[in-house]
């Protein structure tokens, strides 16, 4: 019996990977998108705050197709918090939270949602999705990667280029011989998260917004205990999404329970009346590579691409991760339609995908905070020490007491450098600086 | 102000919805690892660092007990085993955690 043979099999149909299989689909190659899950995304959870720039990218204009957008966001929240207090940044934009086209730059997502919405367009492009079924390994033949081993009874599937959009912790990328070390506890985050359910009007009164709009609120500080990483609420049509993530090596040694750093989180006094009287509709939980540009596996081999979470494209800093998956997975799919084109699926014409992630933002970003994920490895208590000064002092301006305020100014200077002298402030502000310029 | 819902991680995992395959995906390649090494210099993190507790100690047998019907797939044990013997694979295509919202 002859093998049959496709131009490109996709493994994993999260955003790099329904991105990938989309482009390839619409320009007229043979694709198979295999889906471990018994439908897309029902192994994948974030945040979630996705961006339209990237998701249009591959599917234009999808804003008027039914897309499963819960909330697009018009107003960023930061809150430097102490156990009982936070100081809060914040922006608010109801206009410029689209693009001139009418495309919405940042919105809430569920994942299983999406991911199955996203993949649909695959689909519909062509490409043949294969949910059900776990990849097992990758095939070689004459040195190069031929296809994929999958759970099924003859489930051998042969094609010119293998793309890895399998997700963090790849098995498959080491398989595939683009990495050869195992990824190290600092370089994951562990994020546990649950959704809430409220009634539509009860989120639009307490975060102030209007209906379909949506709010997003970043904790740092007190709420991961003294390890690295941040808490979160995502507002969606009609739950909130609460969170936290932090480093697995902080975890290892502290000893914390994620679910217990969630429930402290929840009953935060500045969290909890956000929540009041909602339900649990679901719990979950999910590794992010945090290892950053340096800890990156290579993204080409004879035969094989890899993309999104297995080539550990997140940036942290900037919650963003989905879209750098949707770019790469796009640019993973013009590499292999060019390769078609010249009939050559080796590196040197594989290694294309690598100078167009050089050229976007994805790998501009994560070379930039390169030293970043080195820094909250090393320096836990970075976020923590600044939410407590921050808050001591706007604590004291604040009280009004009787005491002048250029008194005032010397106690919050004087407590300052009892808790951290000046020399160590200027110091943590300098590696800061180094680590994101 | 009150705040209902599951606070103990098992109500937390009532929560959730899998499709269990009648073997583990998850299997300890060096209890005695666990029992000695891991134990003195670790603590066996796995028991506090998973989020769906799939790995509990259990002092009489000496050795890991894996609930493996708990797991989410998140991966963590992968990496955050200090000894690499948690040898964890992804469920058989359509089993495992099934999650509606994500």
């Amino acid at each position: 019996m002859e093998v049959e043979k496709f131009d490109a099999v996709v493994v994993g149909a999260g955003p790099a990977g329904a991105a990938a299989a989309t482009t390839m689909a619409r320009a007229g190659l043979s694709v198979v998108l295999v889906e471990r899950g018994e439908y897309p995304g029902a192994k994948n959870v974030m945040g979630g705050v996705m961006y339209g720039r990237m998701a249009a990218e591959v599917v234009p204009e999808f804003w008027t197709q039914g897309a499963p957008i819960e909330r697009v966001v018009v107003e960023e929240r930061i809150w430097l918090a102490t156990d009982d207090s936070a100081v809060s940044v914040s922006h608010r934009s109801p206009e410029g939270a689209y693009h001139p086209d009418g495309c919405p730059n940042a919105f809430t997502v569920l994942r299983a949602k999406w991911d199955r919405w996203f993949a649909q367009k695959a689909e519909e492009a062509g490409a043949l999705l294969v949910p059900g079924t776990t990849v097992e390994d990758v095939l070689w033949q004459d040195g190069r990667v031929a296809g994929v081993r999958t759970g099924r009874e003859e489930g051998d599937l042969y094609a010119d280029v293998v793309v890895l959009c399998d997700g963090v912790n790849s098995a498959l990328v080491e398989r595939a011989r683009l990495r050869d070390h195992p990824v190290e506890p600092h370089q994951l985050a562990l994020g546990v998260k649950e959704v809430i359910g409220l009634p539509p009007e009860v989120i639009e009164a307490r975060f102030n917004v209007e209906r379909g709009q949506g709010v997003t609120i970043e904790i740092y500080g007190a709420v991961t205990r003294g390890m690295s990483g941040y808490g979160f609420l995502y507002t969606n049509h009609d739950s909130v999404s609460v969170g936290v993530g932090v480093l697995v090596s902080h975890l290892m040694r502290t000893r914390i329970p994620p679910y217990e750093l969630l429930e402290g989180l929840k009953q935060h006094p500045l969290v909890r009346p956000l929540l009041a009287g909602g339900e649990t509709l679901e719990y979950s939980a999910h590794a992010i590579p945090e290892g950053g540009w340096r800890a990156m596996p290579k993204l080409y081999g004879d035969g094989v691409l890899v993309a999104g979470d297995a080539a550990m494209m997140v940036n942290g800093l900037h919650r963003e991760g989905s879209n750098l998956a949707m770019t790469a997975g796009r640019l993973a799919g013009e590499t292999v339609v060019e390769a078609k084109r010249r009939g050559d699926f080796t590196a040197r014409t594989l290694s294309l995908y690598a100078a167009k992630l050089e050229e976007s933002f994805v790998l501009k970003d994560l070379r930039k905070y390169r030293d970043l994920p080195e820094l909250a490895e090393r320096r836990p208590d970075l976020f923590g020490t600044f939410a407590e000064l921050v808050n001591l002092a706007a604590h004291e301006m604040l009280t009004v007491d009787g005491l002048p305020k250029r008194d005032k100014q010397r106690k919050i200077w004087r407590e300052v450098t009892r808790r951290k002298p000046l020399w160590g402030l200027a110091r943590d502000l300098y590696e800061v600086w180094r680590a994101i310029r | 102000m009150e705040l209902r819902g599951p606070s103990r991680v098992e109500e937390k995992l009532y929560t959730l919805r899998w499709k269990h395959d009648r073997t583990s995906h998850i299997a300890i390649t060096d209890p005695r690892t666990c029992a000695d090494r891991c134990g003195d210099e670790w603590r066996r993190p796995c028991t506090t660092f998973c989020p769906a507790k799939v790995y509990e100690w259990d002092p009489e047998q000496a050795r890991i007990v894996v609930a493996y019907e708990n797991c989410v797939e998140c991966t963590t044990c992968l990496v955050g085993c200090p000894y690499r013997v948690i040898d964890w694979r992804p469920p058989r295509g359509g089993f495992g955690i099934q999650y509606r919202y994500g």
